[in-house]
């Protein structure tokens, strides 16, 4: 039996990167997939080539109502909701002394206020279908620091607290409701692109990351949808609250 | 040891009440000079130090106070980011927008305002100091480490609060500024923040309900996080920068429920 047979994941950030890599192999194991995400170009496309157990919602995460429109365009076309990953999320690099408060509240929003509101509409319609897996993307920077990275640090520091307040609330209320948080290292993906082509030292940027990691290299976003699909799956139904890392060996 | 912090200048955001109070008196009776910066003067028995108007989720109220502390004092070594509220109950399907937006812009907004401003105003050299450096310390909580210590939009704030320090460490070490930053993380403590509890089912009983749940048998005095942050402050610690210290009657360290208040 595939994976996820007839399991609905909505997944914000499904355009790109981790969250596209994710919505694909959804569709591949069996399940429904809508993708979320503001950039509706690639997200329409993306969901038209996956066919007809993949579908497109517009959403920018950092607005209630735009949650609510994207769960029940959830229910609505594909009858429930099993599963949420909120992948979504900007990266940012700012130190403190040159991080402006409307910077630190662009991308505290972003990455922790819309994480908390997917989980928040969720919830409702996970209950009304049986239970479900939470699935939000957090970071290696959500479990260390980074000075280039401050804003960027204390969202996926939230979004790793929230995620076990999520999971506790949902195991005191006997919802069957998982909630747990992903951690991964530097993934191939849009949104450390810039960062592979500036040079540091007399090394690339990709090199200079890749050298971090003591696998040699940088993670692929399959590698990142393998976690997430073990964890949307069935295949995890005793683990809730917890963290789990993809960073080949960095945070080691 | 008394005098270990003569001549040093310290700010304790919050310091009205509960574990700022405590911790500005521990920080004078060891020599500081104490700024108390708060919404408003606490009981004038708890005071110590200058006493100025303070909101910290206000980036005008930060230039002024750093402005105004540089006139008087002349410098600044010690921050100690320790306002911050509860927001009230809520858990993550009741808690409101509006509500996650207050208790960030408190919890988590001001202090990233108030490293910020520490690091400038630490920077500053005169009146007797000739090179950059201090220590900011960081009031995060058990809510910062586990899921069941406080509400949904407090739990956020706090787990923000516990990495925020950490760049704000490695960046201040890469600068070479000598400034140090570390996050604190209590479990219960006797202060203002559980009046609402207290009005609920009286204060002996809270607090002999929410001892129950420390292995230690009791909540934590107010004093017993301000030796904490007066550590953090001195010179004692000064190989420690990035680190988070629980101070919570071992209430993280087991297996048992880390609920601080039971169910939400
Ligand atoms: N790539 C990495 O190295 C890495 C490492 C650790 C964590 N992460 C996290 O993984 C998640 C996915 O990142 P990715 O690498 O796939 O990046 P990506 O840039 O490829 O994808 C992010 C997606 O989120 C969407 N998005 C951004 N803001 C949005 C908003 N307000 N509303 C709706 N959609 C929005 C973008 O349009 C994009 O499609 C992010 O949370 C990121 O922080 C990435
Ligand atoms: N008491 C506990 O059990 C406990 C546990 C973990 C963490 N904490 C944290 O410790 C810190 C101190 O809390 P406390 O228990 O001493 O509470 P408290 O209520 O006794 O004191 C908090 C002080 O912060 C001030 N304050 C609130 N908002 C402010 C603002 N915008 N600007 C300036 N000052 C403001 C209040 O006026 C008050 O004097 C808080 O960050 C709290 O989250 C407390």
């Amino acid at each position: 039996m595939a994976r996820l047979e007839n399991k609905v994941v909505l997944l914000s950030g499904g355009a790109s990167g981790i969250g596209a890599a994710t919505a694909q192999m959804v569709v591949r194991e069996g399940g429904k997939a809508v993708l979320a995400d503001r950039d509706e170009a690639k997200g329409q496309a993306l969901a038209a080539e996956l066919g007809a157990s993949a579908h497109f919602v517009p959403l920018d995460v950092v607005h209630e109502e735009s949650w609510q429109a994207a769960v029940a365009a959830t229910v609505e076309k594909f009858g429930a909701l099993h599963g949420l990953l909120n992948a979504a999320g900007v990266g940012v690099r700012n130190s403190i002394e040159d991080c402006t408060l409307a910077e630190y509240r662009r991308v505290n929003d972003i990455n922790s206020l819309g994480t908390f509101l997917g989980c928040k509409h969720a919830i409702p319609a996970m209950k009304g279908s049986g239970g479900g897996s939470i699935v939000n993307i957090s970071s290696v920077l959500g479990l260390r620091g980074a000075s280039y990275a401050m804003a960027y640090c204390a969202s996926k520091g939230a979004v790793r607290t929230l995620t076990k307040n999520v999971a506790l609330h949902c195991a005191q209320q006997k919802y069957n409701i998982r909630c747990n948080s992903v951690h991964p290292g530097y993934i191939d993906t849009p949104m450390i692109a810039p960062r592979l082509d500036s040079n540091v030292g007399n090394m690339s940027g990709r090199q200079a990351l890749e050298e971090l990691h003591p696998l040699g290299r940088l993670g692929q976003a399959d590698e990142v949808a393998h976690m997430i699909l073990f964890l949307l799956s069935d295949e995890s139904t005793f683990s809730t609250g917890s963290e789990f890392v993809c960073d080949g060996g960095l945070t080691a | 040891m008394s005098n270990e912090l003569s001549g040093r200048v310290a700010v304790v955001t919050g310091g009205g009440s509960g574990i700022g109070a405590a911790s500005a008196a521990l920080l004078a009776a060891a020599g500081a000079a104490v700024i108390v910066a708060d919404l408003s003067e606490g009981s004038k028995e708890t005071q110590v130090g200058r006493f100025v108007t303070h909101d910290v989720a206000s980036e005008e109220a930060w230039q002024s106070l750093l402005a105004d502390i540089l006139e008087r004092e002349g410098r600044l070594d010690i921050m100690v980011n320790n306002a911050g509220i509860s927001g009230g109950p809520g858990n993550p399907e009741t808690t409101t927008v509006e509500n996650w937006q207050n208790v960030q812009a408190i919890n988590s907004e001001g202090v990233f305002l108030g490293c910020k401003y520490a690091i400038q105003g630490m920077k500053h050299l005169g009146a007797g100091k000739t090179q950059s450096s201090g220590s900011i310390v960081n009031i995060s909580s058990i809510a910062g480490l586990v899921g069941g210590a406080g509400p949904t939009a407090y739990t956020a704030s706090k787990g923000a609060v516990r990495l925020l320090s950490k760049s704000v460490a490695l960046y201040c070490a890469e600068q070479k500024y000598g400034i140090r930053c570390n996050s604190v993380h209590p479990g219960g403590v006797d202060t203002a923040i559980f009046n609402p509890l207290w009005q609920a089912v009286g204060r002996d009983q809270g607090k002999a309900f929410l001892g129950a749940r420390h292995p230690i048998g009791r909540m934590a005095e107010p004093q017993d996080l301000g030796e904490l942050v007066l550590w953090l402050a001195s010179d004692r610690s000064s190989f420690v920068t990035g680190a988070e210290f629980t101070s919570d009657g071992g209430i993280t360290a087991g297996l048992q429920r880390r609920s601080l208040l039971g169910p939400s």
